[in-house]
């Protein structure tokens, strides 16, 4: 009677269907209603460059790991160039080569991104310091300004904090303003800041953040400090010394490269869109798992054939059934003819949809059931009567099928899909009740049945019910465990507490 | 609901989720099961204990012995034939006289020898049986009822029916055929059942199907004080078949015959619940009871003599 190895099963198939189920919804985002959307975005660089009968080069950085997104598809349009790909140090650039261009060219960069779900993965550590060593004065300069903010800061992050407070008071210090002499626009703030902060032996880079928007044609670039704490990288506004990163802000590339490099063209230009598009949420789970070479796509039921996977749909809801079946008859002590007859009786009316399939059952079985007792008196051996019981169910549905598509009720036709062997049981288990027990229990199990079918059936038939077990068959674990957790539940059935009333009675 | 509840597992009633796993489960093994299934074989063990059992008239085994049957039966005017893999009562036949070539069923009804015939077929054609296998044929002795009991049931013999934890009688009832019942005493098919004192052999309170009454429906007599008679071999015989099968929770069935006395009729290795309504009484505390006291090496007579001293109303 121990229950320890029965808790931990359980347990066992619990974590392991919650925790495959956690995964797919939170990291890879499927979703949990159907037919739901979500949006990507599509971001877009046109790079147009002056040909000059010279072979020419044109270099574009593109995204390489954008923190907080992922990237789903990329593509390159040129005329006649060739295509090479660099990546370095987890920087990557687009390098279009041509040994004769005439006239202005045109290239292409697309990519889709989508935001990151949890466990997003930001860019890779940095190699080490660059550590350039700046002329005097300013080394002197900045070792004083380093030196300073040191003393008002506590970590990395603060650190970086100070220092952008320092770039960005309107009258800085003597030692600040040696530096913002050259000029003190964004972009330049940040190199400042990049310089200093290698001073003070803290890596750091310039990154270089688009916000998205919907339908713009003409983005412009933000630059943004990329600070390494050690663990991580931080991301400093460089205008308000804040931390993090917007959420709508994508990092197009960070280093100090520009973002485009032209050798043998001239007039380059580039133009910069962002658009959203509404993709289907399952399928963009999908290409996520793929962009992220997730393993568990490998095992999906998505990647069969489609008609195997038609065929899995229903069988995932046999369980589903067979749970409800177990609810009520082990707790609620609904009576019915055999074990799992009410499970299949619900497949059978998916075909013929709910009413008409109660109405057909019924007739069938009570049809079957009177013929059966006329079979009686014939006195034939069980075999064969259950054969001519087959045979005449099979005669019923045809004059259902016939009559009903004569009076145009279409429903009717679907009732050869009615499987035929369940009937025939359902019969003659009614018709021996019926004998053996009385009308009365025989009529109480037939309708137990049908109410365990119908519920079933509603059950199973719910979109989301169907949806959730196919794209999620990890369900079937937790239905596991709880199955196995009803397989001990020794308390008294719901209808045992109508059965003893008597027992249960004040004055007993 | 829950106050109900909450009422019923004070009182000790044993639910069929409870009974099926913390004690047929737990008591029962397997493989014990076809002593009790097979009524032939609990017959052939039982005669082999030198226990009374109805006497059994003849087997059928196969389709042609049936032949053979009518021969044999020829000189009978009363007897039983039931499935060896029946349950619940299903596929017991009655016959409890002759018209001629009629054979008179103990609902009042006659059926000729095709219809029996037919009705051995079906039985051998495994009709009746869980499963749907072949099976056996009895036909055996129609018990013959105590007078004493005969003013408290309807045409059919009433059994007692005890059921015995681990050698301990735990709960008595005695099942009164009724009209509605079709003089067979299954509770299932509307037969009366009468909680039993354990301690005296006293009849209490009737239930049937979930109703208590006082009065049997068909005979009018009240229900309750009635002594049923060789009490003491009764609670001997029930407690004497743990023993003879090793199943711990058993059902025991007895009838008794005004000339042989108590004879047992079959043993159940899943007896139903409703004899706690006909005693009024929770079995799960009775149980839990026996649980704490039992002890392998009692001897019957102090397995008795617990239950007597403990089971009373």
């Amino acid at each position: 009677m121990k229950k320890l190895p029965l808790y931990l099963t359980v347990g066992v198939l619990v974590a392991a269907g919650l925790s495959l189920i956690l995964y797919k919804v939170l990291v890879l985002g499927f979703p949990l209603q159907p037919e739901s959307e979500r949006s990507i975005w599509t971001v877009q660089a046109r790079f147009t460059v002056d040909g000059h009968t010279r072979p020419v080069k044109a270099i574009l950085q593109i995204l390489s790991s954008s923190p907080g997104f992922t990237v789903l598809d990329e593509n390159f349009v040129s005329r006649g160039f060739g295509l090479t790909i660099v990546e370095e140090a987890g920087a990557r650039e687009a390098q279009w080569a041509i040994r004769r261009a005439a006239g202005r060219q045109t290239f292409y960069y697309q990519a889709v991104v989508t935001p990151e779900l949890i466990g997003a993965r930001g860019p890779s550590a940095p190699t080490g310091l660059e550590n350039e060593r700046l002329e005097e004065p300013y080394a002197t300069a900045a070792e004083a300004v380093v030196a300073q903010v040191r003393a008002q800061s506590a970590d990395v992050s603060t650190f970086t904090a100070e220092l952008l407070r320092h770039l960005n008071d309107p009258e800085p210090d003597e030692n600040t303003a040696l530096f913002l002499a050259a000029g003190r626009s964004l972009g330049q703030r940040v190199e400042i800041a990049v310089s200093l902060l290698e001073t003070g032996g803290i890596s750091a880079r310039a990154a270089y953040g688009l916000y998205l928007e919907e339908g713009e044609r003409h983005a412009q670039f933000s630059p943004v400090l990329e600070v390494w704490d050690g663990d991580s990288w931080l991301w400093f506004s460089p205008e308000t010394g804040e931390e993090g990163l917007p959420e709508n802000v994508l990092i197009w590339w960070d280093g100090d490269k520009p973002l485009i490099d032209v050798v043998g063209g001239s007039n380059p230009e580039v133009e910069i869109s962002t658009w959203r598009n509404t993709v289907d949420a399952l399928q963009l789970a999908e290409r996520r798992a793929d962009a992220r070479q997730s393993r568990i796509m490998d095992f999906s039921l998505l990647r069969l054939p489609l008609q195997i996977q038609a065929v899995y749909q229903i069988l995932l809801l046999v369980p589903i059934g067979a749970f409800i079946m177990v609810l009520l008859r082990n707790v609620i002590g609904v009576k019915t003819f055999g074990t799992f007859m009410p499970v299949l009786v619900a497949l059978a009316f998916r075909e013929t949809r709910l009413v008409a399939g109660l109405v057909l059952f019924v007739l069938v079985v009570a049809l079957g059931v009177g013929l059966r007792f006329l079979l009686d008196r014939l006195r034939l051996l069980l075999v064969p009567r259950l054969a001519a019981v087959l045979i005449l169910v099979v005669l019923c549905l045809l004059t259902v099928s016939i009559l009903s598509h004569q009076l145009g009720f279409e429903t009717g036709l679907s009732v050869a899909l009615f499987p035929l062997v369940i009937l025939t049981i359902a019969i003659e288990r009614m018709s021996i009740v019926w004998e053996e027990v009385g009308p009365t229990e025989a009529i109480q199990q037939g309708l137990g049945t049908l109410a365990v079918a119908a519920l079933a059936y509603l059950v199973m038939s719910l979109s989301h019910v169907e949806y959730l077990v196919f794209v999620f068959p990890e369900i079937l674990l937790l239905l596991l465990a709880a199955v196995l957790l009803l397989g001990r539940y020794s308390g008294y059935r719901l209808l045992e507490l109508v059965r003893f009333r008597a027992l249960g009675a004040d004055d007993a | 609901m829950l106050e109900m509840r909450r009422r019923l597992r004070e009182r000790g009633v044993l639910g069929i989720n409870r009974r099926n796993s913390a004690y047929v489960r737990l008591w029962n093994p397997r493989r014990l099961y076809p002593l009790v299934d097979d009524k032939l074989r609990t017959k052939e063990l039982a005669i082999a204990s030198g226990m009374p059992v109805p006497e059994l008239y003849a087997v059928v085994t196969a389709q042609h012995d049936v032949r053979g049957l009518r021969k044999a039966l020829a000189d009978r005017e009363q007897f039983v034939v039931k499935p060896a893999h029946g349950s619940g009562g299903n596929g017991i036949l009655i016959i409890i006289g002759r018209r001629g070539e009629l054979y008179l069923k103990s609902s009042g009804a006659v059926m000729d020898w095709a219809e029996l015939d037919h009705h051995i077929s079906n039985s051998l054609s495994g009709l009746y049986s869980l499963g749907g296998q072949r099976d056996r044929v009895l036909v055996e002795y129609f018990v013959q009822s105590e007078p004493e009991l005969e003013k408290i049931s309807y045409r059919g013999v009433p059994d007692i029916r005890l059921i015995v934890y681990r050698g301990f009688p735990a709960m008595a009832m005695i099942r009164l055929p009724t009209h509605l019942s079709d003089g067979k005493a299954n509770l299932h098919l509307g037969a009366v059942g009468v909680g039993i004192d354990l301690s005296k052999g006293v009849t209490l309170q009737g239930v049937q199907g979930t109703e208590v009454v006082v009065l049997h429906p068909d005979t009018g007599n009240c229900l309750e004080g009635l002594e049923i008679p060789h009490w003491d071999q009764i609670l001997k015989l029930a407690a004497e078949c743990f023993d003879m099968t090793g199943l711990g929770y058993l059902g025991v069935d007895l009838v008794l015959d005004h000339k042989h006395g108590p004879l047992i009729l079959e043993l159940n290795a899943r007896p139903g619940l409703a004899i706690q309504i006909a005693n009024c009484a929770g079995l799960h505390t009775r149980l839990e009871l026996i649980d704490e006291h039992a002890d392998p090496r009692d001897s019957l007579e102090d397995r008795i003599v617990f239950s007597r001293q403990h089971f009373a109303a």
